[in-house]
């Protein structure tokens, strides 16, 4: 397929950007400062129409100085404000982004009405216009973003341990407040040449989204951050050709939307810490809960027929013990039954021979596990059980043999309920 | 009506109503949530004019509503889940949604009257032109109407749970802890903010929205403790900032929206370095004289053990960082005639002998005299906005 | 204790610190000598945090100079290793426990230079010492609060140093890694090493700890635990607003203490 040179262009500046902002957002990410970026972004707009006003040119590089000028500044107002008044970072970052850009946008109706005329050549510096990028515009990005991710590549160690742990860096003799200002000043660089391809309100997205959905997946920093800026790319790589195949699609949305499509996927489907899985590992563990649950009433109802552990139970009696609605008892029901733990007699349940010393089980954990808290911990009689209902379902049998050898093999609960023995009966 | 008091009008509308519920967003921490709405409901304008086929304000505002608290569900959802910290959640909700507004109105350019500039950073001039008119008769810029029924809105609403917002603003464990339902009250102030938003769209734009929804009640905050009374300058910030904007905009021949914006700025400048309480300058001068206080201690100190006084340049060999403080907090002492300076040499007077041992002893050596640790120093910032 | 000349391995002289212009230690004279456990104990806000900072010097002082083994902290740095106070960083940054033990030998490396496989060996003998180099590559949040405190220790630990700042080492920590960490700081000790650590349990100071620092703002007393630890100087630490008892009583319930069956005494 041939490629047009605009094509090139756009493709070769989005992936760039998004390799850069991958990493160096992955920094702003771990250091809780997401939002400084978009602030950033923000902060740039009357630096640009300065260095337009003053110079007359709009060189890329004249505009992009004006640019990291701005957003500096706007870094170290943050700062400021937050250290010397009483105004929290949050308000701090929607003062100086909101009433830096209404000053910019200021100064920009002013540069529309100079004689040097239109603004066009500020627009697409501000709100994104990937399709005007030029050979020199992508030089410019590959130098700035090859120094900015050396920069990380000679330092990281020194950064990942002043953004882990400040005071044990400082404790070495690093100086914390120079590796920030250089971890702001790259961020600051990013940004700029994250304006011409997405524009001011997206860089914040080309920042995070990378970061947050590569964080998903790794526990290690290194992978993390190489992650970051390889799933940038991918999402630049994407906006690129998705605009540049269909007509009328701006780039930076599309950017965007395919890093949020890729940050989804990590939320929900990642290994570990994905929140389909999670939710789906509490459900199952509730079913279970549920389930070792009506075990147990099922015998303490049998123990309080003196033993008859074979009697069958009304269902009535067991709706009411800890308010479980029917749907759930009869899902427990199916479960156990199908286990061959419980068999279904009309109206009412029974345990079955396994059934009993499952339940038996469930009950000795509970019993163990009382009695440690109170003779342990010292913990009064009427604050133990309900500790003992969540800890019963999570011992596992050694921690139950262990248990029981740590107590003496008791024969009966603090409350004077006898334990069940392990295989047989109370 | 004429034009110019159009423009002042609904900028003040649009002020206060913003004003009133930043209020909240400020002390709730949560200004970049304003940030992000006024982002994040783009899509449902949208498609709320795709769906209408007007610019009726109802199903702009439902549309608006809608992705307002679909932004905070989704940032809430990532935030709580423990995945994502607050400003993560907020930095991938809203980009999002915006993009996902930008790319809609691209893609029907023809079925949407709506200017991606105009979005960005509005247009308040064009305000008074567009009239509402009923029966007939024209009753001044539809834009005042639909921004004051909004006003209104957000004054019954913080009216009617002041208590409640209050409360669950202050601490809300306690609120849910007294049956307030605290997240009802965030999402139902998130809509409010949305709403408010939507109104101030078209005339200031999604990103000068944040300036009034973030910079009046932050100007506020640095001059007032309480809580009605931060409601109230808010509001008169805010209203100021329209005015002085729009007169700036005129007299430089600049953008209104933008002037009103940098307006907010300017004020806030002001409040930052001269609120007699929080200000910059007012911070400095306390300190310097606090701190020349405790360095007129600590020298009293160092000078209490000396018989036959001590040179300067050895004490202010020990006062490494603050060598030049030190001659002030030594001249101050001289002045209330606890130290005799003598060529090169400090010297404790009779009185100033006394003074050490007070110091020493009493006055902040021993641990009783402390003041108890927790409550707020007197120059700290934990002072609430919540006085009563 | 009455040896006869011991290496002194902290020097505070005149020492006052202030953050902005509330002081914080006032005029605080020290002598810790080299090759003891010492704690530092003090009501909440008496200043022994700032004390440690002070020593590593992190934080200026108003007044006063520090030296470590006779030399001011900046060209000790090598000889002293620190444990921040565990809640002081973010437990869910992607990093195991080896990597962070690996943090301790960053001082060693330099500028620029990266560990490598020997680096790792010798943060995973640091993990064995703790007894949690099973744990090695959990990532950190997946770690109890005593896995974690393991971790901070190991990192000092690679940090081979002379003297060691430990910030509240015993803090929410289980009963099983309370004793694990006393068995390392004695090892510590025998070794020659100092270990100064910032210490809220009143009741095992006795246990734990041979000499002991009582602050509050000002230094009220420093010595050997058997005749500086006692009841007169607990009051003047505490003062008269809260007891020995009350706070020993208030410790317990603030740190959720864990198979503590028998109360020390403190008289």
């Amino acid at each position: 397929m041939e490629m047009s040179f605009t094509v090139r262009n756009v493709l070769a500046g989005a992936t760039l950007l998004g390799a850069v902002g991958g990493v160096l957002g992955g920094f702003a990410f771990l250091r809780r400062q997401s939002l400084l970026g978009d602030a950033l972004a923000h902060a740039t707009l009357p630096g640009v129409c300065l260095a337009f006003l003053l110079t007359g040119s709009k060189a890329p590089l004249v505009l992009f100085t004006g640019a990291l000028i701005a957003g500096l500044i706007g870094a170290l107002a943050i700062l400021g404000v937050v250290r010397g008044s009483r105004i929290k970072e949050d308000a701090a970052i929607g003062t100086v982004l909101s009433v830096f850009f209404g000053f910019g946008i200021v100064l920009l109706s002013r540069v529309q009405r100079s004689p040097a005329g239109n603004q066009s050549g500020l627009d697409k510096f501000l709100f994104g216009q990937a399709a005007t990028l030029v050979e020199s515009d992508v030089a410019l990005m590959a130098l700035t973003g090859g120094l900015a991710l050396g920069t990380v590549l000679l330092l990281y160690k020194e950064f990942k341990l002043v953004t882990f742990d400040r005071g044990f860096a400082a404790s070495l003799g690093l100086p914390t407040i120079r590796l920030d200002v250089a971890l702001t000043l790259l961020l600051v660089m990013v940004v700029v040449i994250g304006l011409q391809t997405v524009g001011v309100v997206l860089v914040v997205a080309t920042l995070v989204t990378p970061a947050a959905a590569a964080r998903q997946w790794t526990d290690s920093l290194g992978r993390m951050l190489l992650l970051s800026g390889l799933l940038g790319a991918g999402a630049g790589a994407v906006g690129a050709w998705v605009s540049a195949s269909a007509p009328r699609v701006p780039t930076g949305p599309v950017i965007v939307l395919a890093g949020a499509a890729a940050l989804l996927v990590s939320l929900f489907l990642a290994p570990r810490r994905g929140l389909l899985w999670s939710y789906w590992r509490e459900r199952r563990l509730a079913a279970r809960i549920r389930r070792e649950n009506l075990l147990k009433d099922l015998y303490r109802y049998g123990e309080r027929l003196g033993g008859d552990f074979a009697a069958p139970v009304p269902l009535i009696h067991l709706r009411g013990v800890r308010g479980q609605g029917l749907g759930e008892l009869r899902g427990a029901t199916a479960r156990l039954a199908r286990e061959s733990l419980v068999e279904r007699i009309g109206d009412a349940l029974r345990l079955t021979g396994g059934g009993v010393e499952r339940a038996a089980s469930v009950v000795r954990k509970h019993r163990l596990w009382e009695l440690y808290l109170t003779r342990r911990l010292a913990l009064p009689l009427d604050h133990v059980h309900r500790d003992a209902e969540t800890m019963e379902h999570a011992l596992d049998d050694g921690a139950e043999a262990r248990l029981d050898e740590i107590l003496g093999y008791p024969p009966t609960d603090p409350h004077g309920q006898p334990i069940p023995r392990p295989g047989g009966r109370a | 009506m004429t034009s110019a008091l159009g423009i002042i009008l609904v900028g003040a509308v649009v002020a206060a109503s913003c004003a009133l519920v930043g209020s909240f967003l400020l002390l709730r921490r949560v200004t970049l949530m304003g940030d992000a709405i006024s982002h994040a409901v783009l899509p449902g304008i949208v498609l709320a004019f795709l769906f209408s086929g007007s610019r009726a304000a109802g199903p702009m505002m439902l549309g608006a509503a809608a992705l307002g608290l679909l932004t905070v569900f989704f940032v809430e959802l990532f935030h709580r889940s423990g995945r994502l910290k607050e400003d993560a959640s907020i930095g991938v909700v809203f980009p999002a949604l915006f993009s996902l507004g930008v790319i809609l109105i691209t893609r029907y350019a023809g079925q949407v009257d709506l200017d991606l500039d105009c979005v960005l950073y509005g247009e308040i001039a064009y305000a008074p032109l567009d009239v509402f008119r009923l029966g007939g008769v024209a009753l001044g810029p539809r834009a005042l109407w639909s921004n004051g029924v909004i006003l209104l809105f957000n004054a019954l609403f913080v009216t009617v749970f002041y208590k409640e917002l209050k409360l669950s603003t202050f601490d809300s464990e306690l609120a849910a802890a007294l049956g307030f339902a605290p997240l009802l009250i965030h999402y139902g102030l998130m809509t409010a903010v949305s709403v408010t938003v939507v109104g101030a769209f078209e005339s200031v734009g999604a990103i000068l929205v944040v300036a009034m929804l973030v910079v009046p009640p932050a100007t506020a905050y640095l001059l007032t403790d309480r809580l009605a009374h931060l409601l109230a300058l808010a509001m008169a910030f805010g209203v100021l900032s329209s005015v002085g904007g729009y007169g700036l905009a005129r007299l430089f021949d600049v953008g209104i929206a933008g002037a009103m914006a940098a307006v907010t700025g300017l004020l806030f400048t002001l409040a930052l370095l001269f609120s007699p309480q929080h200000g910059l300058v007012a911070r400095a001068l306390r300190h310097r004289r606090l701190g020349n206080r405790l360095l007129g201690r600590i020298a009293l100190l160092h000078l209490s053990g000396t018989e036959g006084g001590i040179e300067v340049a050895i004490l202010r060999e020990r006062f490494a960082w603050h060598g030049r403080q030190l001659r002030r907090a030594l001249d101050e002492l001289a002045g209330h005639g606890l130290v005799t300076l003598e060529g090169t040499t400090a010297r404790l007077t009779a009185a100033g002998a006394r003074a050490a041992e007070a110091a020493g002893a009493a006055e902040i050596g021993h641990p009783l005299a402390r003041p108890p640790v927790g409550l707020p120093k007197p120059d700290s910032d934990q002072a609430s906005a919540f006085g009563s | 204790m009455s040896e006869p000349r011991e290496e002194t391995a902290i020097e505070v002289h005149d020492l006052t610190v202030a953050y902005r212009t509330q002081p914080v230690l006032w005029d605080v004279d020290l002598h810790l000598p080299a090759g003891h456990l010492i704690a530092v104990v003090g009501p909440n806000g008496a200043g022994k945090s700032t004390l440690l900072k002070a020593v590593l010097g992190l934080v200026k002082p108003v007044t006063g100079w520090v030296r470590i083994f006779g030399a001011p902290a900046q060209q000790r740095r090598s000889w002293v290793g620190y444990v921040p106070q565990r809640e002081s960083v973010d437990w869910d940054f992607p990093t195991t426990a080896v990597d962070v033990v690996e943090m301790g030998l960053y001082g060693q490396l330099g500028w620029f230079r990266r560990p490598g496989r020997r680096h790792r060996e010798r943060a995973l003998e640091c993990l064995e010492k703790v007894g949690i180099r099973d744990l090695a590559d959990r990532q950190i949040s997946q770690l109890s609060g005593g896995q974690q405190q393991r971790v901070f220790l190991a990192r000092a630990l690679a940090q081979d140093a002379r003297l060691y700042l430990m910030d509240e080492p015993f803090a929410g920590v289980d009963a099983t890694t309370e004793q694990a960490i006393l068995q390392l700081l004695k090892e510590l000790m025998s070794e020659g090493r100092t270990v100064v650590a910032v210490h809220h349990d009143l009741q095992t100071v006795r246990e734990y700890f041979d000499h002991v620092v009582l602050l509050n703002l000002r230094l009220i007393a420093a010595g050997p635990v058997a005749t500086t630890f006692t009841a007169e100087n607990l009051q003047r630490t505490y003062g008269g607003r809260s007891t020995v008892l009350t706070q020993a009583a208030e410790e317990l319930l603030g740190r959720g203490a864990f198979d503590r069956t028998s109360a020390g005494q403190v008289d």
